[in-house]
Protein backbone atom coordinates (compact mmCIF):
# COMPACT_ATOMS: atom_id res chain seq x y z
CA UNK A 1 0.00 0.00 0.00
CA UNK A 2 1.45 3.37 -0.92
CA UNK A 3 1.37 4.65 2.40
CA UNK A 4 2.54 7.76 1.89
CA UNK A 5 0.45 8.92 -0.62
CA UNK A 6 -2.39 8.31 1.59
CA UNK A 7 -0.55 10.02 4.15
CA UNK A 8 -0.37 13.04 2.24
CA UNK A 9 -4.04 13.19 0.56
CA UNK A 10 -5.20 12.98 4.45
CA UNK A 11 -2.71 15.81 5.68
CA UNK A 12 -3.64 17.69 2.52
CA UNK A 13 -7.51 17.91 3.55
CA UNK A 14 -6.84 17.95 6.81
CA UNK A 15 -4.64 21.50 6.15
CA UNK A 16 -8.06 22.71 4.71
CA UNK A 17 -9.67 22.04 7.78
CA UNK A 18 -7.15 23.60 10.25
CA UNK A 19 -7.32 26.90 7.97
CA UNK A 20 -11.36 27.21 7.61
CA UNK A 21 -11.85 26.34 11.60
CA UNK A 22 -14.58 28.64 11.63
CA UNK A 23 -16.28 27.18 8.63
CA UNK A 24 -15.36 23.45 9.66
CA UNK A 25 -15.87 23.24 13.85
CA UNK A 26 -17.28 26.46 15.00
CA UNK A 27 -20.14 26.90 12.38
CA UNK A 28 -22.15 23.36 13.34
CA UNK A 29 -20.68 23.56 17.25
CA UNK A 30 -23.29 27.20 17.09
CA UNK A 31 -26.19 25.16 14.83
CA UNK A 32 -25.95 22.39 17.53
CA UNK A 33 -26.38 24.89 20.40
CA UNK A 34 -29.25 26.61 18.74
CA UNK A 35 -30.97 23.32 18.38
CA UNK A 36 -30.17 22.60 21.82
CA UNK A 37 -31.74 25.56 22.66
CA UNK A 38 -34.89 25.41 20.51
CA UNK A 39 -35.75 21.83 21.19
CA UNK A 40 -33.89 21.24 24.36
CA UNK A 41 -35.20 24.20 26.19
CA UNK A 42 -38.68 25.29 24.44
CA UNK A 43 -40.01 21.56 23.82
CA UNK A 44 -37.79 20.07 26.62
CA UNK A 45 -40.05 22.47 28.87
CA UNK A 46 -43.15 20.68 27.62
CA UNK A 47 -41.71 16.71 27.58
CA UNK A 48 -40.26 15.65 30.54
CA UNK A 49 -38.99 12.50 29.87
CA UNK A 50 -38.51 10.12 27.15
CA UNK A 51 -38.49 6.23 27.95
CA UNK A 52 -37.02 7.29 31.51
CA UNK A 53 -34.63 9.70 29.69
CA UNK A 54 -35.00 13.82 30.59
CA UNK A 55 -35.89 15.03 26.48
CA UNK A 56 -32.85 17.56 26.64
CA UNK A 57 -29.95 14.40 27.34
CA UNK A 58 -32.63 11.96 24.92
CA UNK A 59 -31.73 14.38 22.28
CA UNK A 60 -27.88 14.55 22.42
CA UNK A 61 -27.10 11.52 20.58
CA UNK A 62 -29.76 12.50 17.96
CA UNK A 63 -28.03 15.84 17.40
CA UNK A 64 -24.63 14.69 17.47
CA UNK A 65 -25.92 12.24 14.71
CA UNK A 66 -27.47 15.23 12.70
CA UNK A 67 -23.99 16.85 12.34
CA UNK A 68 -21.67 13.80 11.83
CA UNK A 69 -24.20 12.69 8.70
CA UNK A 70 -24.27 15.93 7.60
CA UNK A 71 -20.87 17.10 7.89
CA UNK A 72 -19.69 13.73 6.61
CA UNK A 73 -21.51 14.21 3.51
CA UNK A 74 -20.52 17.67 2.85
CA UNK A 75 -16.70 17.69 3.80
CA UNK A 76 -16.41 14.56 1.66
CA UNK A 77 -18.18 15.56 -1.42
CA UNK A 78 -16.20 19.19 -1.33
CA UNK A 79 -13.15 17.37 -0.57
CA UNK A 80 -13.14 15.19 -3.64
CA UNK A 81 -15.24 17.97 -5.96
CA UNK A 82 -12.71 21.15 -5.29
CA UNK A 83 -10.12 19.36 -7.10
CA UNK A 84 -12.47 18.43 -9.70
CA UNK A 85 -14.03 21.73 -10.24
CA UNK A 86 -10.34 23.83 -10.24
CA UNK A 87 -8.88 20.87 -12.45
CA UNK A 88 -5.86 19.97 -9.54
CA UNK A 89 -7.69 16.00 -9.69
CA UNK A 90 -4.80 15.31 -12.42
CA UNK A 91 -2.67 15.23 -9.86
CA UNK A 92 -4.18 12.11 -7.94
CA UNK A 93 -5.01 10.65 -11.64
CA UNK A 94 -1.53 10.42 -13.02
CA UNK A 95 -0.04 9.07 -9.07
CA UNK A 96 0.14 5.56 -9.05
CA UNK A 97 -2.14 5.45 -6.59
CA UNK A 98 -4.73 2.89 -6.62
CA UNK A 99 -8.29 3.40 -5.46
CA UNK A 100 -8.74 2.34 -2.58
CA UNK A 101 -6.14 4.40 -1.16
CA UNK A 102 -7.09 7.83 -2.92
CA UNK A 103 -10.48 6.73 -0.90
CA UNK A 104 -9.08 6.27 2.18
CA UNK A 105 -7.21 9.66 2.13
CA UNK A 106 -10.53 11.54 1.28
CA UNK A 107 -13.20 9.71 3.05
CA UNK A 108 -10.39 9.52 6.30
CA UNK A 109 -9.70 13.43 6.47
CA UNK A 110 -13.24 13.95 5.62
CA UNK A 111 -14.45 11.24 8.23
CA UNK A 112 -11.61 12.57 10.89
CA UNK A 113 -13.38 15.92 10.80
CA UNK A 114 -16.94 14.28 11.49
CA UNK A 115 -15.72 12.29 14.86
CA UNK A 116 -13.45 15.15 15.62
CA UNK A 117 -17.05 17.79 15.68
CA UNK A 118 -19.05 14.77 17.43
CA UNK A 119 -16.81 14.65 20.36
CA UNK A 120 -16.64 18.37 20.74
CA UNK A 121 -20.69 18.29 20.40
CA UNK A 122 -20.53 15.67 22.80
CA UNK A 123 -18.29 17.90 25.49
CA UNK A 124 -20.56 20.68 24.42
CA UNK A 125 -23.99 19.00 25.09
CA UNK A 126 -22.32 17.82 28.71
CA UNK A 127 -22.41 21.49 29.35
CA UNK A 128 -26.07 21.89 29.25
CA UNK A 129 -27.50 18.45 30.54
CA UNK A 130 -26.32 15.66 32.49
CA UNK A 131 -24.67 13.12 30.01
CA UNK A 132 -23.74 9.20 30.75
CA UNK A 133 -22.65 6.95 28.23
CA UNK A 134 -23.42 3.40 28.56
CA UNK A 135 -21.50 1.79 26.53
CA UNK A 136 -18.70 4.06 25.28
CA UNK A 137 -16.72 1.49 22.90
CA UNK A 138 -20.09 1.09 20.87
CA UNK A 139 -20.87 4.54 20.99
CA UNK A 140 -17.13 5.46 19.50
CA UNK A 141 -17.86 2.18 16.88
CA UNK A 142 -21.11 3.88 15.88
CA UNK A 143 -19.64 7.15 15.19
CA UNK A 144 -16.52 5.97 13.46
CA UNK A 145 -19.06 3.35 11.31
CA UNK A 146 -21.63 6.58 10.72
CA UNK A 147 -18.76 9.33 9.91
CA UNK A 148 -17.30 6.73 7.56
CA UNK A 149 -19.92 5.39 5.65
CA UNK A 150 -21.51 8.89 5.22
CA UNK A 151 -18.32 10.36 4.49
CA UNK A 152 -18.23 7.48 1.65
CA UNK A 153 -21.80 8.43 0.41
CA UNK A 154 -20.52 12.24 -0.08
CA UNK A 155 -17.17 11.27 -1.84
CA UNK A 156 -19.59 9.24 -4.21
CA UNK A 157 -21.61 12.82 -4.50
CA UNK A 158 -18.48 14.87 -4.92
CA UNK A 159 -17.74 12.75 -8.09
CA UNK A 160 -21.53 12.29 -9.46
CA UNK A 161 -22.35 16.20 -8.98
CA UNK A 162 -20.93 18.49 -11.87
CA UNK A 163 -22.20 21.71 -10.52
CA UNK A 164 -22.10 23.43 -7.24
CA UNK A 165 -25.82 23.29 -6.59
CA UNK A 166 -25.80 19.50 -7.14
CA UNK A 167 -22.88 19.08 -4.76
CA UNK A 168 -25.87 21.02 -2.04
CA UNK A 169 -29.16 19.07 -3.11
CA UNK A 170 -28.33 16.16 -1.48
CA UNK A 171 -27.18 17.05 1.67
CA UNK A 172 -30.25 19.60 1.45
CA UNK A 173 -33.11 17.18 -0.06
CA UNK A 174 -32.25 13.79 1.21
CA UNK A 175 -29.79 14.05 4.47
CA UNK A 176 -31.07 16.74 6.55
CA UNK A 177 -34.73 15.74 6.18
CA UNK A 178 -34.22 12.05 6.54
CA UNK A 179 -32.23 12.59 10.15
CA UNK A 180 -34.97 14.72 10.89
CA UNK A 181 -37.65 12.04 10.54
CA UNK A 182 -35.60 9.53 11.44
CA UNK A 183 -36.10 10.19 15.56
CA UNK A 184 -33.25 12.75 15.93
CA UNK A 185 -35.13 14.51 18.28
CA UNK A 186 -37.77 11.79 19.34
CA UNK A 187 -38.57 8.26 20.13
CA UNK A 188 -40.28 6.13 16.51
CA UNK A 189 -42.68 4.72 19.55
CA UNK A 190 -43.84 8.32 20.02
CA UNK A 191 -45.37 8.07 16.49
CA UNK A 192 -49.00 6.61 15.47
CA UNK A 193 -48.68 2.93 14.63
CA UNK A 194 -48.85 4.33 10.53
CA UNK A 195 -45.91 6.29 10.48
CA UNK A 196 -44.06 3.65 12.55
CA UNK A 197 -43.90 1.71 9.77
CA UNK A 198 -42.85 4.43 6.76
CA UNK A 199 -40.20 5.50 9.58
CA UNK A 200 -38.73 1.72 9.44
CA UNK A 201 -37.67 2.51 5.52
CA UNK A 202 -35.03 5.58 6.63
CA UNK A 203 -32.20 4.00 7.21
CA UNK A 204 -30.89 6.83 9.00
CA UNK A 205 -33.54 5.37 12.11
CA UNK A 206 -31.33 2.64 12.14
CA UNK A 207 -27.94 4.42 12.97
CA UNK A 208 -29.99 6.84 15.62
CA UNK A 209 -31.46 4.18 16.95
CA UNK A 210 -27.98 2.23 17.33
CA UNK A 211 -26.00 5.32 18.92
CA UNK A 212 -29.10 6.63 21.04
CA UNK A 213 -28.32 2.71 22.60
CA UNK A 214 -25.16 3.38 23.25
CA UNK A 215 -25.77 6.07 25.78
CA UNK A 216 -28.96 4.81 27.31
CA UNK A 217 -29.69 0.96 26.68
CA UNK A 218 -33.14 2.42 25.05
CA UNK A 219 -33.15 1.56 21.40
CA UNK A 220 -35.87 1.92 18.35
CA UNK A 221 -34.55 -1.30 17.12
CA UNK A 222 -32.24 -3.92 17.96
CA UNK A 223 -28.56 -2.66 17.96
CA UNK A 224 -27.67 -5.29 15.56
CA UNK A 225 -29.58 -4.40 13.22
CA UNK A 226 -28.24 -0.89 13.43
CA UNK A 227 -25.04 -2.51 13.38
CA UNK A 228 -25.86 -4.66 10.00
CA UNK A 229 -27.68 -1.45 8.29
CA UNK A 230 -24.56 0.86 8.75
CA UNK A 231 -22.50 -1.87 7.51
CA UNK A 232 -24.55 -2.36 4.74
CA UNK A 233 -24.64 0.91 3.90
CA UNK A 234 -20.73 1.26 3.86
CA UNK A 235 -20.84 -1.99 1.30
CA UNK A 236 -22.99 -0.55 -0.67
CA UNK A 237 -21.06 2.75 -0.86
CA UNK A 238 -17.93 0.93 -1.51
CA UNK A 239 -19.18 -0.64 -4.27
CA UNK A 240 -20.30 2.05 -6.05
CA UNK A 241 -16.92 3.43 -5.31
CA UNK A 242 -15.38 0.49 -6.71
CA UNK A 243 -17.22 0.79 -9.64
CA UNK A 244 -16.69 4.65 -10.36
CA UNK A 245 -12.58 3.98 -10.37
CA UNK A 246 -12.91 1.07 -12.55
CA UNK A 247 -15.12 3.09 -15.58
CA UNK A 248 -13.37 6.08 -14.66
CA UNK A 249 -16.83 8.12 -14.49
CA UNK A 250 -16.93 11.70 -14.20
CA UNK A 251 -13.04 11.57 -13.41
CA UNK A 252 -11.61 10.62 -16.83
CA UNK A 253 -12.73 10.79 -20.66
CA UNK B 1 34.26 19.63 -14.67
CA UNK B 2 30.30 20.10 -14.18
CA UNK B 3 30.06 20.33 -18.11
CA UNK B 4 32.02 16.92 -18.53
CA UNK B 5 30.06 15.40 -16.03
CA UNK B 6 27.15 16.23 -17.77
CA UNK B 7 28.52 15.77 -21.31
CA UNK B 8 29.91 11.74 -20.34
CA UNK B 9 25.79 11.57 -19.00
CA UNK B 10 24.47 12.65 -22.80
CA UNK B 11 26.72 10.44 -24.44
CA UNK B 12 25.81 7.00 -22.35
CA UNK B 13 22.20 7.86 -23.07
CA UNK B 14 23.09 8.09 -26.79
CA UNK B 15 24.69 4.87 -26.51
CA UNK B 16 21.68 3.17 -24.82
CA UNK B 17 18.18 4.76 -26.08
CA UNK B 18 16.48 2.36 -25.49
CA UNK B 19 12.74 2.61 -26.24
CA UNK B 20 11.08 3.82 -22.73
CA UNK B 21 7.45 4.42 -24.29
CA UNK B 22 5.77 1.81 -27.09
CA UNK B 23 2.38 3.16 -28.34
CA UNK B 24 0.94 0.37 -30.23
CA UNK B 25 -2.34 1.09 -32.48
CA UNK B 26 -3.94 3.33 -29.89
CA UNK B 27 -7.50 5.46 -30.80
CA UNK B 28 -9.66 7.49 -28.84
CA UNK B 29 -13.08 8.29 -29.86
CA UNK B 30 -15.36 10.50 -27.67
CA UNK B 31 -18.54 10.51 -27.50
CA UNK B 32 -20.25 8.74 -30.47
CA UNK B 33 -17.92 9.75 -33.10
CA UNK B 34 -15.58 12.30 -32.97
CA UNK B 35 -11.87 10.71 -33.50
CA UNK B 36 -9.52 12.17 -31.26
CA UNK B 37 -6.64 9.62 -32.20
CA UNK B 38 -6.92 6.92 -34.87
CA UNK B 39 -4.46 4.06 -33.85
CA UNK B 40 -1.09 5.92 -33.12
CA UNK B 41 2.23 3.90 -33.09
CA UNK B 42 4.88 5.78 -31.74
CA UNK B 43 8.29 5.20 -29.91
CA UNK B 44 10.07 7.31 -27.54
CA UNK B 45 13.58 6.69 -26.65
CA UNK B 46 15.43 6.74 -23.17
CA UNK B 47 16.39 10.10 -23.04
CA UNK B 48 15.73 11.89 -25.27
CA UNK B 49 13.37 14.88 -25.91
CA UNK B 50 10.86 14.34 -28.24
CA UNK B 51 8.52 17.47 -29.44
CA UNK B 52 4.81 16.27 -30.56
CA UNK B 53 4.11 19.47 -33.12
CA UNK B 54 0.21 19.53 -34.51
CA UNK B 55 -2.38 22.35 -34.69
CA UNK B 56 -5.06 23.04 -31.72
CA UNK B 57 -7.45 19.64 -31.66
CA UNK B 58 -4.69 17.47 -33.39
CA UNK B 59 -5.06 15.03 -30.51
CA UNK B 60 -1.73 15.82 -28.81
CA UNK B 61 -3.19 16.13 -25.17
CA UNK B 62 -5.53 13.27 -25.67
CA UNK B 63 -2.06 11.09 -26.80
CA UNK B 64 -0.55 12.57 -23.17
CA UNK B 65 -3.72 12.21 -21.57
CA UNK B 66 -3.62 8.25 -22.18
CA UNK B 67 -0.05 7.71 -21.16
CA UNK B 68 -0.39 9.80 -18.01
CA UNK B 69 -3.87 8.11 -16.75
CA UNK B 70 -5.80 10.97 -17.18
CA UNK B 71 -7.88 9.57 -20.59
CA UNK B 72 -8.71 6.07 -21.06
CA UNK B 73 -8.24 4.29 -24.73
CA UNK B 74 -10.82 3.12 -27.17
CA UNK B 75 -8.53 0.74 -28.12
CA UNK B 76 -4.39 -0.47 -28.64
CA UNK B 77 -2.14 -0.24 -25.71
CA UNK B 78 0.20 2.03 -24.46
CA UNK B 79 3.48 0.84 -22.13
CA UNK B 80 6.19 2.94 -19.90
CA UNK B 81 8.78 1.08 -18.91
CA UNK B 82 7.58 -2.36 -20.47
CA UNK B 83 4.24 -1.68 -18.23
CA UNK B 84 0.67 -1.38 -19.80
CA UNK B 85 -0.53 2.29 -18.57
CA UNK B 86 -4.14 0.22 -17.56
CA UNK B 87 -3.25 -3.02 -16.93
CA UNK B 88 0.05 -1.87 -14.62
CA UNK B 89 -0.69 1.52 -14.20
CA UNK B 90 0.74 1.29 -10.46
CA UNK B 91 4.57 0.42 -12.10
CA UNK B 92 3.70 2.84 -15.16
CA UNK B 93 2.93 5.81 -13.41
CA UNK B 94 5.54 5.98 -10.98
CA UNK B 95 8.38 7.31 -13.41
CA UNK B 96 5.86 9.72 -15.00
CA UNK B 97 6.19 13.86 -13.97
CA UNK B 98 3.24 15.49 -15.75
CA UNK B 99 2.54 19.34 -16.29
CA UNK B 100 -0.86 20.10 -18.03
CA UNK B 101 -1.39 22.57 -20.28
CA UNK B 102 -4.05 24.62 -18.62
CA UNK B 103 -3.03 26.79 -15.28
CA UNK B 104 -4.63 23.99 -12.59
CA UNK B 105 -2.63 25.15 -9.51
CA UNK B 106 -4.35 24.90 -6.23
CA UNK B 107 -5.49 27.91 -4.79
CA UNK B 108 -4.64 28.96 -0.96
CA UNK B 109 -1.70 26.47 -0.51
CA UNK B 110 1.35 27.79 -0.15
CA UNK B 111 4.09 26.73 -2.92
CA UNK B 112 5.87 24.50 -0.32
CA UNK B 113 3.28 22.59 0.94
CA UNK B 114 1.25 21.65 -2.82
CA UNK B 115 4.98 20.68 -3.65
CA UNK B 116 5.54 18.16 -1.13
CA UNK B 117 1.89 16.91 -1.48
CA UNK B 118 3.08 16.32 -4.65
CA UNK B 119 6.32 14.46 -3.82
CA UNK B 120 4.05 12.44 -0.85
CA UNK B 121 1.34 11.36 -4.07
CA UNK B 122 4.22 9.66 -5.49
CA UNK B 123 5.18 7.47 -2.14
CA UNK B 124 8.19 8.98 -2.02
CA UNK B 125 10.14 10.01 1.54
CA UNK B 126 9.98 13.96 2.17
CA UNK B 127 13.01 15.31 0.63
CA UNK B 128 13.81 19.05 1.89
CA UNK B 129 16.81 18.94 0.10
CA UNK B 130 15.51 17.39 -3.32
CA UNK B 131 12.51 20.13 -2.95
CA UNK B 132 14.81 23.36 -2.21
CA UNK B 133 17.03 22.20 -5.32
CA UNK B 134 14.26 22.20 -7.57
CA UNK B 135 12.48 25.41 -6.24
CA UNK B 136 15.52 27.39 -6.63
CA UNK B 137 15.95 25.74 -10.06
CA UNK B 138 12.84 27.22 -11.13
CA UNK B 139 13.22 30.27 -9.28
CA UNK B 140 10.51 29.42 -6.74
CA UNK B 141 12.46 29.65 -3.64
CA UNK B 142 11.95 33.22 -2.40
CA UNK B 143 8.32 32.58 -3.22
CA UNK B 144 7.66 29.18 -1.37
CA UNK B 145 5.93 30.59 1.70
CA UNK B 146 3.74 32.45 -0.46
CA UNK B 147 0.39 30.99 -1.78
CA UNK B 148 -0.56 30.22 -4.61
CA UNK B 149 -3.08 33.06 -5.68
CA UNK B 150 -0.67 35.72 -4.65
CA UNK B 151 1.83 34.13 -7.55
CA UNK B 152 1.68 35.29 -11.48
CA UNK B 153 0.47 33.11 -14.24
CA UNK B 154 4.33 32.35 -15.36
CA UNK B 155 5.08 31.28 -11.15
CA UNK B 156 2.35 29.37 -11.18
CA UNK B 157 3.58 27.37 -14.64
CA UNK B 158 6.76 27.12 -12.77
CA UNK B 159 4.74 25.79 -9.62
CA UNK B 160 3.56 23.06 -12.13
CA UNK B 161 6.87 21.91 -13.21
CA UNK B 162 8.18 21.80 -9.87
CA UNK B 163 5.25 19.46 -8.59
CA UNK B 164 6.32 16.82 -11.02
CA UNK B 165 9.85 17.31 -10.71
CA UNK B 166 9.40 17.28 -6.67
CA UNK B 167 9.04 13.14 -7.37
CA UNK B 168 11.95 12.63 -9.29
CA UNK B 169 9.98 11.74 -12.40
CA UNK B 170 12.48 9.11 -15.44
CA UNK B 171 9.85 10.48 -17.96
CA UNK B 172 8.18 14.06 -17.83
CA UNK B 173 5.44 14.92 -20.03
CA UNK B 174 5.05 18.97 -20.79
CA UNK B 175 1.58 19.88 -22.05
CA UNK B 176 2.35 23.61 -23.94
CA UNK B 177 4.81 23.95 -21.16
CA UNK B 178 5.30 27.89 -21.92
CA UNK B 179 2.10 28.39 -23.80
CA UNK B 180 1.43 32.24 -22.11
CA UNK B 181 4.45 32.53 -21.47
CA UNK B 182 6.67 35.69 -21.81
CA UNK B 183 9.58 35.03 -24.15
CA UNK B 184 12.52 35.46 -21.17
CA UNK B 185 10.76 32.70 -19.19
CA UNK B 186 10.01 31.00 -21.93
CA UNK B 187 13.79 30.60 -22.74
CA UNK B 188 14.47 29.81 -18.58
CA UNK B 189 12.03 27.15 -19.02
CA UNK B 190 14.09 25.54 -21.90
CA UNK B 191 16.69 25.60 -19.92
CA UNK B 192 15.12 23.71 -17.21
CA UNK B 193 14.55 20.98 -20.12
CA UNK B 194 17.67 20.65 -21.56
CA UNK B 195 19.53 20.93 -17.87
CA UNK B 196 16.52 17.77 -17.10
CA UNK B 197 17.74 15.79 -20.51
CA UNK B 198 21.33 16.34 -19.35
CA UNK B 199 20.71 14.52 -16.16
CA UNK B 200 19.00 11.42 -17.93
CA UNK B 201 15.19 12.31 -17.94
CA UNK B 202 13.03 11.52 -20.72
CA UNK B 203 11.42 14.19 -22.18
CA UNK B 204 8.26 14.45 -24.37
CA UNK B 205 6.47 17.23 -24.97
CA UNK B 206 3.44 19.08 -27.22
CA UNK B 207 3.94 22.85 -28.54
CA UNK B 208 2.55 24.38 -31.34
CA UNK B 209 5.85 26.77 -30.88
CA UNK B 210 8.13 25.58 -33.88
CA UNK B 211 10.69 27.32 -32.34
CA UNK B 212 10.16 25.74 -29.33
CA UNK B 213 10.39 21.91 -31.32
CA UNK B 214 13.43 23.63 -33.34
CA UNK B 215 15.61 24.56 -30.46
CA UNK B 216 14.76 21.90 -27.86
CA UNK B 217 13.80 18.39 -30.00
CA UNK B 218 15.87 15.49 -30.54
CA UNK B 219 13.43 14.21 -32.59
CA UNK B 220 10.08 15.53 -33.52
CA UNK B 221 6.51 14.40 -34.25
CA UNK B 222 3.85 16.23 -36.49
CA UNK B 223 -0.08 15.09 -35.68
CA UNK B 224 -3.08 16.23 -37.13
CA UNK B 225 -6.55 15.04 -37.11
CA UNK B 226 -5.50 12.51 -34.63
CA UNK B 227 -3.01 10.70 -37.14
CA UNK B 228 1.20 10.88 -36.96
CA UNK B 229 2.09 12.43 -39.65
CA UNK B 230 5.81 11.96 -39.47
CA UNK B 231 8.50 11.28 -36.26
CA UNK B 232 11.66 11.72 -37.46
CA UNK B 233 14.88 13.08 -35.76
CA UNK B 234 14.88 17.06 -36.15
CA UNK B 235 17.95 17.67 -37.70
CA UNK B 236 17.33 14.47 -40.64
CA UNK B 237 13.90 16.13 -41.02
CA UNK B 238 15.51 19.79 -41.58
CA UNK B 239 18.24 18.21 -44.10
CA UNK B 240 15.42 15.61 -45.88
CA UNK B 241 12.44 18.37 -46.21
CA UNK B 242 14.32 21.32 -46.09
CA UNK B 243 15.39 23.64 -49.11
CA UNK B 244 18.17 25.95 -48.46
CA UNK B 245 18.28 29.55 -49.92
CA UNK B 246 20.95 31.18 -51.55
CA UNK B 247 21.31 34.87 -51.35
CA UNK B 248 23.06 37.31 -53.49
CA UNK B 249 23.28 41.22 -52.60
CA UNK B 250 24.01 42.46 -56.11
CA UNK B 251 26.52 45.48 -56.79
CA UNK B 252 23.94 47.35 -59.32
CA UNK B 253 19.99 46.38 -60.06
CA UNK B 254 18.52 44.07 -62.62
CA UNK B 255 15.69 44.49 -64.07
CA UNK B 256 15.38 40.80 -65.17
CA UNK B 257 17.38 38.00 -64.66
CA UNK B 258 18.82 37.51 -67.87
CA UNK B 259 18.29 34.35 -69.86
CA UNK B 260 22.00 33.08 -69.68
CA UNK B 261 21.34 32.75 -66.03
CA UNK B 262 18.11 31.93 -65.44
CA UNK B 263 17.18 28.78 -63.90
CA UNK B 264 14.57 26.73 -62.09
CA UNK B 265 14.33 27.98 -58.22
CA UNK B 266 16.25 31.30 -58.92
CA UNK B 267 14.15 34.72 -58.40
CA UNK B 268 14.88 38.41 -58.76
CA UNK B 269 13.41 40.20 -55.26
CA UNK B 270 14.05 43.26 -53.48
CA UNK B 271 13.67 45.64 -56.31
CA UNK B 272 16.01 43.93 -58.38
CA UNK B 273 18.93 43.78 -56.04
CA UNK B 274 18.92 40.13 -54.76
CA UNK B 275 19.24 37.92 -56.63
CA UNK B 276 17.80 34.54 -54.44
CA UNK B 277 18.31 31.02 -55.17
CA UNK B 278 16.15 27.94 -53.83
CA UNK B 279 18.37 24.33 -53.76
CA UNK B 280 17.78 21.55 -52.43
CA UNK B 281 20.68 20.31 -50.16
CA UNK B 282 19.84 16.43 -50.51
CA UNK B 283 20.14 16.76 -54.54
CA UNK B 284 23.32 15.33 -55.87
CA UNK B 285 24.28 18.76 -57.37
CA UNK B 286 22.82 22.23 -55.56
CA UNK B 287 23.52 24.09 -58.77
CA UNK B 288 25.50 26.14 -57.02
CA UNK B 289 28.75 26.76 -59.11
CA UNK B 290 26.82 26.22 -61.92
CA UNK B 291 24.78 29.41 -61.09
CA UNK B 292 28.08 31.36 -60.14
CA UNK B 293 29.83 30.57 -63.20
CA UNK B 294 26.40 31.91 -65.21
CA UNK B 295 26.82 35.17 -63.27
CA UNK B 296 30.08 35.59 -63.82
CA UNK B 297 29.90 35.24 -67.62
CA UNK B 298 26.91 37.81 -67.44
CA UNK B 299 29.67 40.25 -65.33
CA UNK B 300 27.01 40.37 -62.85
CA UNK B 301 29.03 41.30 -59.37
CA UNK B 302 27.76 40.22 -56.07
CA UNK B 303 28.64 42.47 -52.74
CA UNK B 304 27.82 39.79 -50.35
CA UNK B 305 26.47 36.05 -50.26
CA UNK B 306 24.23 34.06 -47.54
CA UNK B 307 22.65 31.07 -47.33
CA UNK B 308 19.58 30.02 -44.84
CA UNK B 309 17.59 26.61 -44.37
CA UNK B 310 13.84 26.42 -43.73
CA UNK B 311 12.99 26.53 -40.35
CA UNK B 312 10.69 23.80 -38.46
CA UNK B 313 7.56 25.73 -39.01
CA UNK B 314 7.78 25.68 -42.88
CA UNK B 315 8.13 21.94 -42.80
CA UNK B 316 5.22 21.53 -40.65
CA UNK B 317 3.36 23.51 -42.97
CA UNK B 318 4.17 21.84 -45.09
CA UNK B 319 3.58 18.69 -44.11
CA UNK B 320 0.06 19.65 -42.83
CA UNK B 321 -0.96 21.39 -46.01
CA UNK B 322 0.17 18.46 -48.57
CA UNK B 323 -2.08 16.08 -46.00
CA UNK B 324 -5.29 18.59 -46.53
Amino acid sequence: MNLRAVKAIYMFEMMRTWRTLAQSIVAPVISTILYFIVFGAAIGSRITEVEGVSYGTFIVPGLIMLSVLNQSVSNASFGIYFPRFIGTIYEVLTAPISFYEITLGYVGAAATKSIILGLIILATAGLFVPLEIAHPWWMALFLVLTAFSFSLFGFIIGIWADNWEKLQIVPMLLITPLAFLGGSFYSVSMLPPAWQTVTMFNPIVYLISGFRWSFFEISDVPVELSLTMVGLFMLLCLVAVWWIFKTGYRLRD
Amino acid sequence: MQISNVAVVREEHNISMSVVIEINDLTKVYGDNLEALKGINLEIRRGEIFALLGPNGAGKTTLIGIICGIVNPSSGSARVNGFDVQKDYLKSRAVIGYVPQELTTETFESVMDTVKYSRGLFGKKPDAAHIEKVLRALSLWDRKDSSIMSLSGGMKRRVLIAKALSHEPEILFLDEPTAGVDVELRKEMWGVVRNLRDNGVTIFLTTHYIEEAEQMADRVGVIDQGQLVLVEDKDSLMRKLGSKQLTLDLHKSLKSIPKTVARKGLTLTNNGTQLVYSYDTKAERTGITALLNALSKAKIKFRDLSTSQSSLEDIFISLVEKKK
